[in-house]
Formats: C-alpha cells, sequence, structure tokens
C-alpha cells in the first residue's frame, strides 16, 4: 500500500484546565490513505474535537507521531504549522466562519494571500474553486446575502482553493436544515469521487453513514474503524431507523 | 513577492476597515490630528515670526557693525570719560587695520537748536557725518546733491534735512539754496535725504527733524564732541572678523594691557540676526517637542482602539489563522492598521494645520504674513505619527498575533 496521507502513532493529547489534568488524547493509531472518505465519531468528551485540533494542526500532540503526506507535523514550530493548514489543509466548519465584509469570490480567496503558491491567477483559482461548489453565480455576493448551504458552499470552495491533501470538516451540516445538509453531503459525494480525501467530524449516524469508513472513539480511544457497511453499530442504527420508519407506515396504514 | 501583496492587501484591508468605522476612526485619530495640526501651526507660525524679525533688522543693513565707546561695566569708577570716548584718529585707524570692512565713518551727535524763519526746533538731532555715510546707512538724497568732501575738506556751513525737517521748518519742497540756523551758524541746505523709518520693535518711534553736517564742520562746534563709528563689511558673514580686527586695533591704539576690559563696544547687525535665528529656532523645536506629548496621547488613543478592533476580530483573527496566516503576518496586519489609522489622522492634520498657516498668511499686515510650513515640519510630523502608530499599535498587534487559533475560532 502507499504511503498514508495521515499516518498517527500512539498519539496523547493532555490539557491542564486549571488543576484538572484532562487526558484528550490517549494513544491514537490512524491511517488515512488518499481518496478516503472516513467519518469520526464519538459522543462529546470522547476526544473526537481535539484529535480534529491535531489532525488541522491547529494544536499539537502532547505525545506521538503525526505525519500529514510525510511530513511530521509533531516537530514544527507555529509558523511551519501555519505553512501546512495553508497548503495541505482544507477547513469546513460548522458555523461556516466566512468574512462578512468580504464578497464571496474574496472569502474564497483568502487562504491564497498567505500562501507563496499561486502567485499570479489567485482570482482565477478562487473562481474556479466556487464554480465547483455550484456557486459561479454568487461570486460577488456578500455572505448576509446567502443562504446557509450556499455559505457552507462558499466555505467549501474556500477549503478547495489550495488543493489541499485533505479536507476537514468539523460538524459541516450542523447548522443547517435536512434538506440542505443533503446538498452539502452530496456536494462531499462529488469531490469525492473526483479524488479528493475528506474527513468528517460528527455526532449524526446519518452523516457518518455517507463516509466510506467509520472511526468511532471513545475516551481518548479509536474503539472501532469498520468500513460503514461492516461497521456493527451503524448497520444496527440503519436497520432501526428501518424499522421506526415501518412501524410509522404500518401506524399509518392502521385505521384508528 | 508575497511580502509586497500582502502588504499592499493589509494597507487596502486597514483603509476598508477604516472606511467601514469612519466616524470612529476620526475619534480615533482625534489626537493625533490635533498634534499634528498644532506642529505644523506653531511651527509656521514661528516661521512667520522670524521672518518678520528678521525683515526688521533688514531696515538696518544687515552687514553694518557700530563702534561705540562703552564704560566697562561695574568698573565706571576707574575709567573716565576721556578714556572712553572715541575719537577721529582711532576711528581713522579702523579701515587701514581691518582688512574686513568696507566702509567706515565716525558719526558726530550733536544736539542743537534749529531755526528756519519763524520755525524753531529746540534740541534737533544733529549730526556730523563724512561723505560715505550715505553708503553706509543707504541713506541717498533726493533732491539736491550728496555731502561730498569738499565739503569736508573745506568745513563748509552746508547740510542735508530730511522729509520730516523740510515739513517741520516749513521748507519750500525744494529747498536747496536756502538757509537753516544751526546753534546760531548758517548753514546752507544742499540736499533732501529720505527719511529712514526705524520699526518701533528697535525703538524708532515717529521720525524726527535730522540735519545732517560735514564731520569736520561739526568737530569744531563742540570741544569734546560724542562720537561713535558706523562701518560696512565687506560681506555679512565677516561680521565676527571685522569684530577681532576691530577689536584688537581699538586696544592696541587704546593701549589698554592684557588685564584691561575693552572701553568700547562693537555690534553688528548679522550677530543679532544669528542670535534671533538660534532664539526662535530653540524655541520652535521646544514648542515642537511640546506638541509633540499631544502625539502620545493621540497614540494611546489608538492603542486603546486596536485592543478593541483585536477582541472585536477574534473570530476573523481565528480562522486567518487556521488557513494559514503565520503569527508574523497578523501581527503585521494590525500593525499596519494602526499605523494606517495615524496617517489618515497625520494626513488630516496636515491638511488643517497647513490650511491654518494659509490663513495666518492671508491676513494683510500681520506680523505672521512670512508664515509657512517648512518641510522638515511636515517631515516631523509625518514620521512622529508614524512612529506612534508603530509604538502603540505593537502591543494590540502582539496580542492578535499570539492568539490560539482554536480559542480563537470558539470566541463569540
Amino acid at each position: 500500500m502507499t504511503t498514508p496521507v495521515i499516518r498517527i502513532r500512539d498519539l496523547h493529547k493532555v490539557y491542564k484546565v486549571g488543576a484538572e489534568v484532562v487526558r484528550a488524547l490517549r494513544g491514537v493509531d490512524l491511517d488515512i490513505h488518499r481518496n478516503e472518505f472516513v467519518a469520526i465519531m464519538g459522543a462529546s468528551g470522547s476526544g473526537k474535537s481535539t484529535l480534529m485540533n491535531v489532525l488541522g494542526c491547529l494544536d499539537q500532540p502532547t505525545k506521538g507521531v503525526y505525519e500529514l503526506s510525510g511530513k511530521p507535523t509533531h516537530k514544527m514550530d507555529s509558523s511551519q504549522l501555519a505553512k501546512v493548514r495553508n497548503e495541505e489543509i482544507g477547513f469546513v466548519f460548522q458555523s461556516f466562519e466566512l468574512l462578512n465584509r468580504a464578497s464571496a469570490l474574496k472569502n474564497v480567496t483568502l487562504p491564497l494571500v498567505y500562501s507563496d503558491k499561486h502567485f499570479w491567477g489567485a482570482r482565477r483559482r478562487a473562481k474556479e474553486s466556487l464554480t465547483r461548489v455550484g456557486l459561479a453565480d454568487r461570486m460577488d455576493h456578500r455572505p448576509n446575502q446567502l443562504s446557509g448551504g450556499q455559505r457552507q458552499r462558499v466555505a467549501i470552495a474556500r477549503a478547495l482553493v489550495n488543493e489541499p491533501s485533505i479536507l476537514l470538516a468539523d460538524e459541516p451540516t450542523g447548522n443547517l436544515d435536512s434538506r440542505t445538509s443533503d446538498d452539502i453531503i452530496a456536494l462531499f459525494k462529488k469531490l469525492h469521487a473526483e479524488g479528493q480525501t475528506i474527513v468528517v467530524v460528527t455526532h449524526e449516524e446519518d452523516i457518518a453513514g455517507h463516509a466510506l469508513r467509520i472511526v468511532r472513539l471513545r475516551d481518548g480511544k479509536v474503539v472501532s474503524d469498520h468500513p460503514t457497511s461492516q461497521d456493527p453499530i451503524h448497520q444496527d442504527y440503519l436497520r432501526r431507523s428501518l424499522e421506526a420508519a415501518k412501524h410509522a407506515a404500518a401506524a399509518e396504514g392502521a385505521p384508528a | 513577492m508575497i511580502l509586497v501583496r500582502l502588504l499592499f492587501q493589509t494597507v487596502l484591508l486597514a483603509l476598508g476597515q477604516i472606511w467601514a468605522n469612519r466616524f470612529r476612526a476620526v475619534l480615533t485619530s482625534l489626537g493625533i490630528i490635533i498634534a499634528v495640526w498644532s506642529v505644523i501651526g506653531v511651527v509656521g507660525a514661528m516661521q512667520g515670526f522670524k521672518g518678520f524679525l528678521l525683515d526688521q533688522f533688514a531696515t538696518f543693513g544687515a552687514n553694518k557693525v557700530w563702534v561705540f565707546p562703552r564704560m566697562p561695566p561695574g568698573q565706571r569708577d576707574r575709567y573716565s570719560w576721556r578714556q572712553v570716548r572715541m575719537t577721529v584718529d582711532q576711528i581713522d585707524s579702523l579701515l587701514p587695520n581691518s582688512p574686513s570692512l568696507d566702509k567706515v565713518s565716525p558719526i558726530l551727535q550733536l544736539n542743537c537748536d534749529v531755526q528756519a524763519g519763524d520755525r524753531f526746533i529746540r534740541m534737533a538731532t544733529v549730526q556730523g557725518v563724512r561723505p560715505s555715510w550715505h553708503d553706509i546707512e543707504q541713506r541717498y538724497v533726493t533732491v539736491g546733491r550728496p555731502l561730498s568732501n569738499t565739503d569736508e575738506e573745506q568745513r563748509r556751513q552746508v547740510c542735508l534735512v530730511n522729509d520730516k525737517g523740510v515739513r517741520e521748518l516749513a521748507l519750500a519742497d525744494d529747498p536747496t539754496g536756502s538757509y537753516v540756523l544751526v546753534q546760531g551758524r548758517r548753514f546752507l541746505i544742499v540736499g533732501v535725504v529720505e527719511t529712514k523709518q526705524v520699526s518701533p520693535m528697535f525703538g524708532g518711534d515717529e521720525a524726527q527733524t535730522e540735519i545732517f553736517i560735514p564731520f569736520r564742520t561739526g568737530e569744531s562746534m563742540r570741544e569734546f564732541p560724542r562720537m561713535y563709528a558706523v562701518a560696512t563689511t565687506k560681506a555679512p558673514e565677516l561680521f565676527e572678523d571685522a569684530r577681532a580686527e576691530i577689536t584688537a586695533q581699538m586696544r592696541r591704539v587704546r593701549k589698554l594691557g592684557p588685564e584691561d576690559p575693552d572701553t568700547f563696544g562693537v555690534e553688528a547687525i548679522e550677530q543679532a540676526i544669528a542670535q534671533v535665528k538660534s532664539v526662535l529656532g530653540g524655541a520652535t523645536f521646544m514648542l515642537a517637542g511640546l506638541v509633540s506629548v499631544a502625539l502620545v496621547v493621540g497614540g494611546i488613543g489608538i492603542m486603546n482602539i486596536m485592543l478593541v478592533s483585536v477582541s472585536e476580530r477574534t473570530r476573523e483573527i481565528g480562522l486567518r489563522k487556521a488557513v494559514g496566516a503565520r503569527p508574523e503576518v497578523i501581527l503585521l496586519q494590525f500593525l499596519v492598521e494602526a499605523i494606517t489609522l495615524s496617517m489618515v489622522g497625520c494626513v488630516i492634520g496636515l491638511a488643517l494645520g497647513l490650511a491654518s498657516v494659509a490663513a495666518m498668511k492671508a491676513v494683510p499686515d500681520s506680523f505672521l504674513s512670512k508664515a509657512n510650513a517648512p518641510t522638515w515640519a511636515i517631515m516631523l510630523a509625518v514620521l512622529f505619527s508614524a512612529g506612534t502608530g508603530v509604538v502603540f499599535g505593537m502591543f494590540p498587534a502582539i496580542k492578535a498575533a499570539s492568539l490560539n487559533p482554536i480559542e480563537a475560532l470558539r470566541h463569540d
């Protein structure tokens, strides 16, 4: 097998909150390869946010190895990490995090401002990226002139503009209604089909079900890591929702 | 390359920020505006005042030197007037012994009763002068002829009268050929000299009747006449040389010992001008320095608003860091914003200051009509404003740069 995009070995993260020591990650091992579509799941307090921050190079592990595209990020300083975030990682946040004063195009261009690649043609790249997420006709709109789904598309376009090794989405549909969520999921699937490596952090089984692999965390450790089709918890969830649907249909069909 | 683009973009961003909050921006930079405004205004006014003073000095002639008898201060009882008073021989020895001098004339000061027809002036100013006096004082005849060497050698009883004298003595517009009585002697009027208005600042008040007679004629009217000398140097900047030469010569002819103080004085216009320049220059810098205190106050205002801006935009900073802005870049962005803010204040202040200077100039006949804002003052204002932006923008910028992106993104 080829070298993984993400290679994590025995990753630990310890926080100090006041006098209390919080051991958020306690020895995580994880490989993610090119063009995988992975969902990371876990209840709150499971360490999934911490793992997400470390994956996104926003935080440094206390101990352990994290190599992104072969680069040992656990050895980098803040400037080098900023460069990695800029070139290797595309972030999609739950609350979009767009600049309200700037047009969609300006928002998408933002990562290129901090890049020494793509000095020329930054605008062109940003336009291409917006076209890719289906917002070719909304480039000059400001975020407050766009719907929630469109805003998240702008955020995704921004994440893609530097051609990152991984697209890292943190509860990308958390602020959206179910129909818009489906659109965003469809967009992720399309990007995946085009070869993009995607990692989604979520607590919704629904959303996770669209990924091809589910990694579950509990108490700072990976407790299950299966392809979606073989994930027992997810399969159980699917069965139960199917039954619930049958019940609902039966209740509707039966005379009152 | 990337730095140039970053700078360009941060400046644009900063200007955008300022434009979006323009009212707040103007209030914030009010301190800088007032500081720059007053620096330009004060320096402009000082320059105007200096120009005015120098103009006043110019009424004397730039390269004039006076030599006059003076009791050494505090030793009045040791010297008699006979030792101190000047003689023609002493004055005549100056020109051959002082190569910096161009012309010398002794001036005899007489106060005599003057009469013409039925008009009588008590103790009018009468001065005995050599013909070179015309050139030294730059006072020439408007009617008739100047005093000549022949008048001098033959001790002729001729005189020049000034305009004022012509009026006070009720003489004809062309009084040449008529006579005035000076101390009972008949003097033929040969010409009229223009009245020289000395600025009231230097004790000149309304012009008086003045009568000028040949020096030697005057000498014969007093036994111990009071006299001093006026001279011109060959160039204005030679005044220090001239002073040294005159002092040496006077001490020599007066046979003063090495321990003896000078029994005479030498003053040059150029020296007074240099003093005024240095005093006013010092005063200008001091005022400019005082006004710079206002810049510090303005800087604190900028620091305050930048701190507000950093906490308002914490999430934005978090996002920028998340998409790859290095801490140095965030620092630069907020520093540029602070500098831009202070430069906006500086530009507004400059505009107001230059307008004030123009207003001072526009007032006719005021002593500030020469007001102008020199380039160094403008440069100083710009430099100090930028410096204020850097110094007081640094702390908020460091604060922004050191924000943790995770916490910044969680901020609300």
